[in-house]
């Protein structure tokens, strides 16, 4: 069958009544939970994770999927209405976003995000669709050696190749490892680093870590900042719809934006936020209205807007086609098809076509669902974002721990929950980097399984690993892209990697 | 050149504690895991690759890093650090341990008020007469729909008993 015939199919899948109330719920919880101020994608998508324990597969994948553009989308408009610099995907768009709506634009300016993340995501969404089987089709040729290497440059983006240090990027994901290592080993079945604890014998649960590094790590950071005044909502004053001047000025923008962030996106790379820098550069070369650039210029809403849901979309490419995370928020995608029993890959596409061809078509919809819900309902996304900062921490806290009682009520759970937390918190504190723990999580025991089947196909000579041309390409790729960000920053052109950083999504 | 000199000698006389702090739990980790690696070659000596091939280079990897992060505190190359405000952080780390422990004897809606009415005293409300009572009620709606409607499994206590 062709991609068309498949995405028909999907299609077909997606709007089964049932699934069609599944997307619905999931892009109105993600967009609710993803417009609190503080929470990112990668948040949202761990919190609501437990949401979905109970329901099928492909019920829970598709909720998934709402609850992944829902997410996206709440991030943009806390930071059009609310200046909050943190949420590291949608900084751009807090910088002229704000602006407008400090100006009385905010409608506008919330509708050209809306607009162009649709026109982002639909485009985005049907590009995945037919590359996933091109890449795919690569994949299958992928020994295990070849796996490890592309393992081994996802490891070095996600962790040092951008963000403002080498150091703590690498030891962030080095944390990450180690946790990894914790319990039953895949291969012999031997107990690692459990230390006779049963609780530990089968490992940490992604969903754990990443509710504690992101939601108790950054309540307790929040808190620690003491009493600060309560941040200005913007009210959204005026229409919601944008002139025809502002169509004019935001359609080149959007279609320039999915350009950039879906291929960013789609190489294992990792991070949003690069795309929408770099689409912000582009709008504010490319204006007639360079004046406005700073005070509220609708471009440099549009173009990183749209860059940041396409490069959402994208990083699924990676996800789906290799099984690979680039990105925080698609590694607690990834621990959510685990808990099917699912490994996303090239298999997977073989074995269960009706499933991943669901998924795409659903996020089409969730994309249809969002443009639609979203105008419609700013004024109660206006009331999310005023909730006082105590009631908000309190409930986020109330359903973090839900999430993880949920999935296994032990006090042994709490008590990890807990530490994470303080480590989050820590780590927050001393400017180490979250995403690339959570990374090494999920990816590093997946990493080594590759590793040792390798060594094992050549009898332990590790020689094998850098002979086959694909590896030896991507290790090298891997080696520049650890080693030239440490010499950029060594003499001192380390700002615009820092600028670069993906902090959490 | 001598003020620059005179500033680098000033700043290395005063390691940074908390990046050294971090170097001695990077070089504990690494030392953990050599220690549990240890044994289990030891049980598994027969192949080269084993299931303790991976901990060693990750452990290497962390001592490596360890001596990294050492240098860097003595340099002073982390960033500025805000200051904390450890009262607030306490009252939630406080609510935590709380939940954790009365989790299996008060149920899901005590245990989880009282985190919520912590976590809202750090962030200020300290009136907990009020924010536990307002907790409990949230946290036992919470139950009955994550409970009752999505069959989560939260353990139940006296008060969840009341309705099922």
């Amino acid at each position: 069958m062709s991609t068309f015939e498949f995405l028909l199919q999907g299609i077909g899948i997606a709007m089964q009544p049932m699934n069609l109330l599944y997307a619905l719920v999931g892009v109105t919880l993600g967009t609710a939970v993803g417009v609190l101020p503080g929470i990112g994608p990668a948040l949202t998508v761990a919190l609501l994770l437990p949401v979905t324990y109970r329901l099928d597969p492909a019920g829970s994948l598709i909720m998934f999927a709402g609850i992944y553009y829902g997410g996206m989308y709440g991030g943009s408009t806390t930071s059009i209405l609310l200046n909050t610099p943190g949420e590291s995907a949608s900084i751009v768009t807090a910088l002229e976003g704000n602006k407008m709506a400090r100006k009385g634009r905010g409608g506008p300016a919330l509708a050209t995000a809306a607009i162009g993340s649709f026109v982002a995501g639909l485009i985005a969404t049907i590009g995945l669709a037919f590359i996933a089987p091109f890449v795919v089709k690569v994949a299958l040729v992928f020994g295990p050696r070849e796996y490890f290497a592309l393992m081994v440059l996802a490891f070095v983006t996600v962790s040092s190749a951008f963000g403002d240090s080498t150091l703590r990027g690498l030891t962030s994901l080095f944390i990450g490892f180690a946790l990894a290592i914790v319990g039953i080993d895949q291969l012999t079945g031997q107990a690692r680093m459990s230390f006779g604890v049963p609780d530990l014998l089968d490992g940490i649960e992604v969903t754990t870590l990443a509710v504690a590094l992101f939601a108790i790590g950054e309540t307790l950071y929040i808190a620690a900042q003491g009493a600060t005044g309560p941040d200005k909502v913007e009210a959204v004053k005026g229409s919601v719809w944008m002139t025809k001047q502002d169509w004019s000025r935001s359609w080149k923008p959007w279609l320039r934006g999915t350009l950039i962030g879906f291929p960013i996106g789609a190489m294992p790379a990792g991070g949003a936020e690069i795309g929408t820098f770099l689409s912000y550069a582009t709008e504010k070369r490319l204006t007639k209205h360079p004046e406005e650039f700073g005070h509220g210029a609708i471009e440099g809403v549009a173009g990183p807007e749209a860059a940041n849901n396409a490069s959402a979309a994208g990083t699924l490419v990676p996800l789906l086609t290799l099984g690979l995370p680039t990105t925080a928020t698609a590694a607690i995608m990834l621990a959510g098809f685990q808990q099917y029993g699912l490994q996303p890959g090239p298999l997977l596409f073989a074995t269960n076509p009706q499933l991943v061809w669901g998924l795409i078509a659903s996020l089409l919809i969730a994309n249809f669902m969002l443009l639609v819900l979203n105008l419609p309902l700013v004024g109660l996304w206006v009331k999310l974002l005023t909730i006082p900062k105590p009631w908000l921490y309190a409930g986020i806290l109330l359903f973090a721990t839900l999430g993880t009682i949920g999935a296994n009520p032990s006090v042994f759970e709490l008590g990890m929950l807990l530490g994470f937390g303080l480590l989050g918190y820590i780590m927050r504190i001393l400017g180490y980097p979250i995403a690339p723990v959570v990374v090494g999580l999920i990816l590093g025991p997946l990493a080594e399984q590759q590793l040792r089947r390798a060594l094992a196909i050549s009898q332990g000579d590790p020689s094998v690993l850098f002979t086959s041309p694909i590896a030896a390409v991507l290790l090298t790729i891997a080696a520049l892209a650890l080693i030239v960000p440490l010499i950029l920053r060594a003499r001192g052109r380390g700002q615009v990697l820092s600028q670069l950083a993906a902090s959490e999504d | 050149m001598s003020e620059l000199s005179r500033t680098q000698s000033a700043t290395s006389r005063r390691p940074d504690r908390a990046a050294l702090a971090v170097a001695v739990f990077l070089g504990g980790l690494a030392g953990l895991i050599f220690w549990d690696s240890s044994r289990l070659s030891a049980m598994a000596n027969y192949s080269k690759i084993g299931p303790a091939t991976v901990p060693f280079v990750i452990a290497w990897c962390l001592l490596g890093l360890a001596i990294w992060t050492a240098v860097a505190a003595f340099r002073s190359e982390f960033p500025a650090r805000e200051r904390q405000d450890i009262p607030p952080v306490a009252w939630i780390v406080g609510g935590l341990v709380l939940q954790m422990l009365l989790l299996r004897i008060a149920g899901f809606s005590i245990a989880t008020g009282l985190l919520f009415a912590f976590t809202a005293a750090g962030f200020g409300r300290r009136k907990l007469w009020i924010t536990i009572p307002v907790g409990i009620v949230l946290c036992l709606a919470v139950w009955l729909i994550f409970a009752g409607l999505l069959q989560l499994s939260l353990p139940a206590g006296p008060l969840e008993h009341l309705f099922f």
